[in-house]
């Protein structure tokens, strides 16, 4: 495999890894934390909204986003041929 | 039906003692199934252990007996900022997914210090590594030990220091023998107890208060006694009318809520024991997967754990608040003869007073007592109980055994291998490990009985360590090539200096007359949440020393491209 193949293979690894991470962000930092006493205004059932993302919504997130970023790579390996 | 009033005439010490014995024998057999034969045996399990099987390992490796026996009890008095422990610990996986585990995987060696080492081409760097895997395991493990003595001690009954030597015992018994391959397998059968044993009383309880059978959904539903109250609305009032902060308002503040998810997410990424896990995998593709598998087993408890806070506080208050004392329950009584429960009536009126309002209070409990004590507080049947006897057990033991493989691989591999005597036969290191892991299971279980008096000021400093030292240094090391030996240790030097002074001066006091004030924290943040800070400043100085100094060889340079591409990962070797 070549020098830019190799390259131009990193560069979309890390394009994935920072939309990933902005969204692993927004979750439990923003809607968690930041962003809690506004979310908490609106109720779901028995949840405050911003309550239950830092109590449970975030980590339902957390797992989904490593799975999408292990779908998203097994296709990227096969793209450039680094799959086995 | 007749088969049905024998059971239910068993004892809790009774089912405590089968379900103890039957699980111990479980763990032995496998132990004994799966020798390690050689030191890759030992150190990665030979390397070819199946994503779902490393996942349920790592599970088991992770959630330890603070994420079993404490953190819900812990939540449960803390409310909202219960959250800091559920997003802190869980959200490390994804740095640990997407940013550590399949570079670290394709980079293909025994230990942490090995990447460290090899990666900053410095002897001095592997050394600096090996102290602080060293300070971190060690913390760590001490914690599991006594966590092993408390249950030990109330459902068996027997002496906390003899509740800690059966532990011992066993973990040496099969971390010896079988190595990473012995505590992998064993890790597998942990996982499955200690989940059962988590589930089963959540989602009894779930159904009692609310009628929902899914504690995840329970906890924001009505209350099953048909008054149409959310459990949480009342848990809120119940709080508030005995002048406790609003439940799910929580009463840290913004940045130190930040601080704290941040130190304890990054450290969790920046765990050996850990780490270590996703050496065991055959392809980097499966390094990926497994540490997605790991975080959902873990999810499954972590997501469970905020709603056993809610029935475990509500369930609290309602049996105890304003009701007289002549009258508690037994388990009340039980958990006062072991110190973890106290009441003093101070007014003299026979009722226990439970307030936020310190001088009117009149009971005190033992957060860690909140998940043992759960399912006697909801009544539930003994073979319940002594389950969750058995899953706290599981924790602990499994977490412990994975701690002193991190110590042993520390001793044999990165001291006396790669320093000392680098001409020492695979042989040798086999034994030199076996030796280093009972010599650390002796440790661990001295300070499971004589426990330093701060071990959760000691626990924290193990995230904010890791948090400060190894993660800036690894994800510098694979994100940017031309990080050099210098940068690497100057900030890891800087981390764990800054983060040892902040926890001595705020946490333990030892500078001043007194333990300063909270008003005094650096910008707000509490010692538990320096972590963040001490790893910001880690990275800032790694990058302006790697300025002013020379680029790292040619070579170094090489091994970073390698390992940014999966393929070819082979075997993970020690050479």
């Amino acid at each position: 495999m070549t020098k830019s193949n190799a390259q131009a293979y990193w560069k979309e690894n890390i394009r994935y890894v920072l939309i990933l991470l902005a969204i692993w962000f927004l979750v439990s930092y923003g809607a968690g934390i930041l962003f809690k006493d506004e979310l908490n205004q609106i109720k779901i059932a028995g949840f405050k909204l911003g309550f239950w993302f830092a109590q449970q919504g975030s980590m339902y997130v957390f797992v989904i986003l490593i799975f999408i970023y292990v779908r998203l790579m097994n296709k990227l390996d096969k793209k450039y041929g680094y799959d086995e | 039906m007749s088969s049905m009033i024998v059971l239910e005439g068993i004892g809790v010490q009774k089912w405590t003692y089968i379900m103890v014995g039957l699980t111990f024998a479980i763990y032995i057999g496998i132990a004994i199934w799966s020798r390690a034969s050689s030191t890759k045996d030992f150190y990665v399990a030979g390397g070819g252990v199946s994503p779902l099987a490393n996942g349920m390992a790592t599970a088991a490796d992770w959630m330890s007996a603070a994420s079993f026996i404490s953190m819900a009890g812990i939540i449960s008095f803390a409310g909202y900022d219960g959250a800091v422990y559920l997003m802190g610990w869980t959200g490390g996986y994804v740095l640990l997914a997407l940013l550590l585990a399949p570079y670290l995987r394709k980079f293909g060696k025994f230990t942490v210090p090995d990447f460290i080492g090899d990666r900053y081409y410095s002897k001095t760097a592997r050394l600096v590594a090996v102290f602080c895997a060293l300070l971190v395991s060690f913390t760590y493990v001490a914690g599991q030990m006594r966590g092993v003595g408390i249950v030990f001690s109330r459902f068996l009954e027997v002496d906390i220091n003899t509740g800690v030597i059966i532990g011992m015992i066993i973990v040496l018994f099969y971390a010896v023998l079988g190595g990473m391959k012995g505590i992998t397998y064993t890790q597998v059968a942990q996982y499955c107890v200690l989940i059962f044993a988590f589930m089963v009383p959540a989602i009894f309880i779930s159904i009692q208060m609310t009628g929902n059978p899914i504690p995840q959904l329970g906890f924001g539903s009505q209350l099953a006694d048909g008054s149409g109250t959310y459990l949480l609305d009342k848990l809120d009032g119940l709080s508030t009318q005995l002048g406790f902060a609003e439940y799910t308002e929580g009463s840290k503040s913004m940045i130190d809520v930040f601080a704290i998810t941040l130190a304890l997410m990054v450290g969790t990424a920046g765990l050996p024991h850990v780490i270590v896990r996703f050496f065991t995998v055959k392809r980097v593709r499966d390094a990926r997967k497994s540490a997605g598998i790991a975080l959902l087993l873990i999810a499954i408890l972590y997501t469970t754990a905020p709603a056993v806070a809610v029935f475990a506080r509500t369930n609290l208050i309602e049996t105890v608040s304003d009701k007289p004392y002549a009258n508690v329950p037994d388990w009340f009584t039980k958990w006062e003869t072991t110190g973890l429960i106290t009441f003093t009536d101070k007014n003299n009126d026979g009722n226990i007073q439970y307030l936020a309002d310190n001088n009117k209070n009149e009971l005190v409990v033992d957060r860690d007592i909140m998940v043992l004590a759960n399912p006697e507080i909801a009544r539930l049947p003994n073979w319940v109980i002594a389950l969750v006897a058995a899953g706290g057990l599981a924790a602990a033991l499994s977490t412990a055994a994975g701690l002193l493989l991190v110590i042993s691989a520390s001793v044999s591999h990165d001291l006396i291998k790669k320093i000392i005597n680098p001409k020492i036969s695979d042989k040798g290191e086999l034994v030199a490990a076996r030796l280093s892991a009972v010599g650390a299971v002796c440790v661990a279980g001295y300070f499971g009985i004589n426990p330093p008096g701060f071990v959760a000021a000691v626990v924290a400093l193990a995230f904010g360590l890791a948090a400060a030292s190894f993660f800036p240094a690894i994800i510098l090391g694979i994100f940017y090539k031309r990080m050099n030996k210098e940068g690497a240790i100057a900030g890891m030097v800087v981390g764990i200096v800054s983060m040892l002074l902040y926890m001595i001066k705020y946490k333990l006091g030892w500078f001043d007359e007194t333990l300063p004030d909270k008003s005094e924290w650096w910008f707000g943040i509490s010692p538990e949440g320096f972590g963040t800070v001490a790893m910001l400043l880690n990275f800032v100085v790694s990058i302006t020393i790697m300025k002013f100094t020379s680029p790292p060889p040619e070579e170094v340079q090489d091994i970073v491209e390698k390992i940014r591409i999966p393929s070819g990962a082979g075997e993970a070797t020690g050479h």
